[in-house]
């Protein structure tokens, strides 16, 4: 177990060279520095100095990959490519476009993401299985029926119009909750209820059919039709039986994910303003701050990986039939 | 000529699909084992109704497909001159909904526009009020007359879609009465009948907006006084432009790569595993946004190398379905690869190796045709993900271009709006109505095809 996990971490540095790669091209060869400098810079007669100045403050003013003029070992080191690629796997996300540390605001702006995606899941999770099951206790029945057509129709509702809807029903309508904003500590839970509760209902749809499929798949297996004919009741079967082992599915398709909570969630966190990574994002977005919006790539393929590694362990820790090696 | 035929990038594409649809299609008609699964779709009420929701989204996304630039007078030699503005015929069928342009917003159905504004009145003196819109209801002489004349339009428009629909009816019993009446009356033909019912409700709106939507703004008209029945109508081909063109640009992709990892395994496979994971390990969002955003400096510096904002905007929505492939590709490519490394150990497989069979012939012979029905699914499921997909990335403003019709800048453009008093809610509910009709359709009726074509639950069934 010990040697898959190192062996599968090992697999992780050829990927994550890729994606740095793949960003690097993105970034500086498609469109040179010059071209980005411009853009920031915005009019379109900029002084050559001003464009010089532009790279310099941000330490794009260095070859891409390769430095002639420079000795040894610095031919490779003393790039852009190092520069802003290689440090990225000491975790050190060096300063964004604006100048601002993007470590610091990582580790600041990971809790109020968190704050939110952490109970969405665990409620979510819970109330996708309830409703699930329900439809699968009553499957064949026009609960069933109705049920089902409920979640297509919840999955094909955009999740804007959640947000939408639930602002101007549950805040403003109604009065419940503020519309958008953020509290530190304890006091944030106000502004945590409303972006929750929206992105609990908007997975019910998608997630309860897809656990509906799941349960139905393990309701026609053998062994749950030895378990009737022992003469166990209903319900003893669909818990006791068909839960535990349509669990596994569910259970690592929820693990894979657990890493990129940390992301946040982009829509969410900014139409209420909230201050966590997926504004951070969306900002860094809209304003064009291109290191941070790599040190996310990087950080999101990290979470990746990690989910990946994650579920795999998790498959055997559930369903002793699997091993790794 | 009156006009100029003009292909976009994009139309190109869909001029394309249509092509491969129609030799699949015409290949499925000649092969009966192929038509088994769609008989199943077809025998199911719900994939029939949905059938023909679609239907009718797609003949409006081809209208406006069909673009062209009007001839405006000729030039010394006699040749026509050409308007630089490019049409589709959609434009032209709706003319009086594009002309139509009020000066800011005004409610559905509304004669009176939502802002008070100085008026002067018959006899000289002014008075701050909501002025009469200048086309919304404007061929009334009292607009109290309102709700009396959108009752009787309606009446006329669902008789006028009723009138359509036993037209439609009577053309497919070849003009007898009789014919039709058995037809309808046949208990195995219940799917049909679901059709036809949902064809009235479709023809009865087509009735409805051809006599309401030209003297009313039947949803309203937004910030700058466009109507927004409209630019929902023109939304559609975005919409699907962007749901069908995204699976299409990367099929070839996906195919070529998941059945040559999975057939010929070793270094092959290593390499193209690496290749997905490295993709897909990326955040979707963010690889999206990184592109677009290149690709946003890479227009701004180069302008001269595009010759209308048309053009502009419909190279950037071929942009979009292309990164969009870019990271939808990996999920069927992984899919593709597991089932060849099943169908490589079967029998037929092996005994074609056996006999010298290439390896060129025996992917496409044998392997291909046999996973074709995974490529169908994934399709027809991924759709209405990718509606759903440019809202959002339309949203955070990395998605088509902000003067492309979109439900997404649609949403974009109105979510500010809500905080207004009285509320503008008009634009968004536009948007959800025809985002969500299409969206349900496309959902109801993946989930029919996939049960027909995945052979697990074939069996099961």
């Amino acid at each position: 177990m010990m040697a898959y996990i190192v062996r599968r971490a090992l697999y992780a540095i050829p990927i994550l060279i890729g994606v740095n790669l793949l960003t690097f091209v993105l970034f500086f060869v498609v469109n040179s520095p010059d071209d980005m400098a411009r853009m920031h810079l915005g009019a379109k007669r900029v002084t050559d100095e001003a464009i010089q100045q532009w790279k310099a403050e941000r330490g794009y003013d260095k070859p891409l990959a390769w430095n002639v003029q420079a000795k040894g070992i610095e031919k490779l080191t003393d790039t852009i490519f190092f520069d802003k690629s290689v440090r990225l796997f000491a975790f050190d996300f060096g300063q964004s476009d604006s100048g601002r540390n993007i470590g610091h605001d990582i580790s600041q702006r990971m809790w109020p993401s968190l704050a939110i995606a952490v109970p969405i899941m665990l409620v979510g999770l819970t109330i996708n299985i309830s409703f699930s099951l329900m439809l699968a206790f009553f499957r064949g029945t026009y609960l069933d029926f109705w049920g089902v057509v409920l979640c297509v129709a919840m999955m094909s509702i955009s999740a804007l119009f959640y947000i939408i809807g639930g602002q101007v029903l549950l805040g403003k309508l109604l009065n419940l909750f503020p519309i958008s904003g953020y509290d530190t500590g304890i006091h944030a839970w106000r502004f945590l209820i409303l972006p929750v509760v929206i992105g609990i209902v908007s997975g019910i749809g998608a997630g309860s059919r897809w656990y509906r499929t799941l349960f139905l798949e393990e309701i026609n297996k053998d062994f749950v039709r030895t378990a009737r004919a022992k003469g166990l009741s209903e319900q003893a079967v669909l818990f006791g039986h068909v839960l535990r082992n349509a669990l596994i599915p569910i259970l690592t398709g929820v693990v894979v994910v657990i890493p990129t909570l940390f992301m946040g969630s982009l829509l969410l966190e900014s139409f209420f303003g909230i201050p966590g990574l997926g504004s951070y994002t969306i900002d860094a977005i809209s304003r064009q701050d291109f290191a941070i919006v790599r040190a996310m790539v990087f950080l999101g393929a990290v979470l990746y990986i990690l989910g990946l590694l994650l579920t795999d362990i998790s498959y055997t820790l559930v369903d002793p039939r699997v091993r790794l090696n | 000529m009156p006009f100029q035929p003009v292909i976009l990038a994009t139309d190109a594409l869909v001029y394309l699909l249509i092509l491969l649809a129609g030799i699949s299609a015409f290949y499925t008609h000649r092969h009966e084992h192929l038509q088994m699964p769609w008989r199943q779709v077809g025998r199911s009420r719900t994939a029939m109704g949905a059938l023909v929701v679609i239907g009718f989204y797609v003949v409006i996304g081809l209208l406006d497909t069909l673009h062209y630039r009007p001839a405006n007078g000729t030039d010394a030699q006699g040749n026509p001159r050409y308007a630089t503005e490019v049409m589709s015929v959609l434009d032209w069928a709706a003319t009086p909904l594009r002309e139509h342009r009020e000066k800011t917003y005004s409610a559905p159905f509304s004669t009176h526009l939502y802002m008070r504004e100085t008026v002067e009145l018959p006899d000289g003196s002014k008075v701050r009020d909501y002025p009469r819109l200048k086309w919304g209801g404007a061929h009334l002489a009292d607009p109290d007359d309102a709700a009396m004349d959108i009752v009787q339009r309606s009446l006329l428009g669902i008789l006028v879609g009723a009138g359509l629909w036993l037209g439609v009816l009577l053309i497919f019993a070849r003009g007898r009465w009789a014919v039709m009446r058995g037809w309808w009356q046949d208990p195995a033909h219940g799917p049909q009948r679901t059709a036809a019912w949902t064809l009235l409700v479709m023809l009865s709106l087509v009735g409805l907006s051809l006599t309401l939507a030209g003297a009313y703004h039947v949803f309203g008209t937004d910030k700058v006084g466009e109507d927004v029945f409209y630019q929902s109508l023109k939304s559609i081909r975005t919409g699907l432009v962007i749901g069908t063109l995204t699976t299409l640009v990367m099929l070839p992709a996906a195919i070529l790569l998941g059945i040559m990892a999975g057939y010929f395994r070793g270094w092959v496979d290593d390499v193209i595993q690496y290749l997905y994971t490295t993709l897909s390990s990326v955040p979707g969002v963010l690889l999206i946004a990184a592109a677009v955003l290149m690709m946003q400096i890479y227009m701004s510096n180069h302008q001269d190398e595009f010759n209308s904002l048309t053009e502009r905007a419909d190279l950037r929505l071929l942009f979009l379905c292309l990164i969009l492939g870019v990271t939808s590709w990996t999920s069927l490519c992984r899919l593709l690869r597991g089932e060849t490394l099943k169908l490589r150990q079967l029998e037929y497989v092996q005994a074609a190796q056996a006999f010298g069979v290439g390896h060129f012939t025996t992917l496409m012979r044998h392997i291909l045709p046999n996973v074709t029905h995974i490529v169908l699914i994934v399709v027809v499921l991924d759709f209405s993900g990718l509606v759903l997909a440019e809202a959002v990335l339309s949203y955070i403003n990395i998605g088509v271009d902000p003067n492309t019709n979109s439900w997404g800048n649609m949403i974009n453009s109105a979510r500010l709006e809500l905080a207004r008093d009285p509320v503008v809610w008009w634009s968004l509910a536009a948007a959800f109505v025809f985002m969500f009709a299409l969206v349900l359709a496309a959902n109801l009726f993946a989930d029919v095809v996939r049960d027909a074509f995945d052979p697990r639950l074939r069996e099961r069934s």
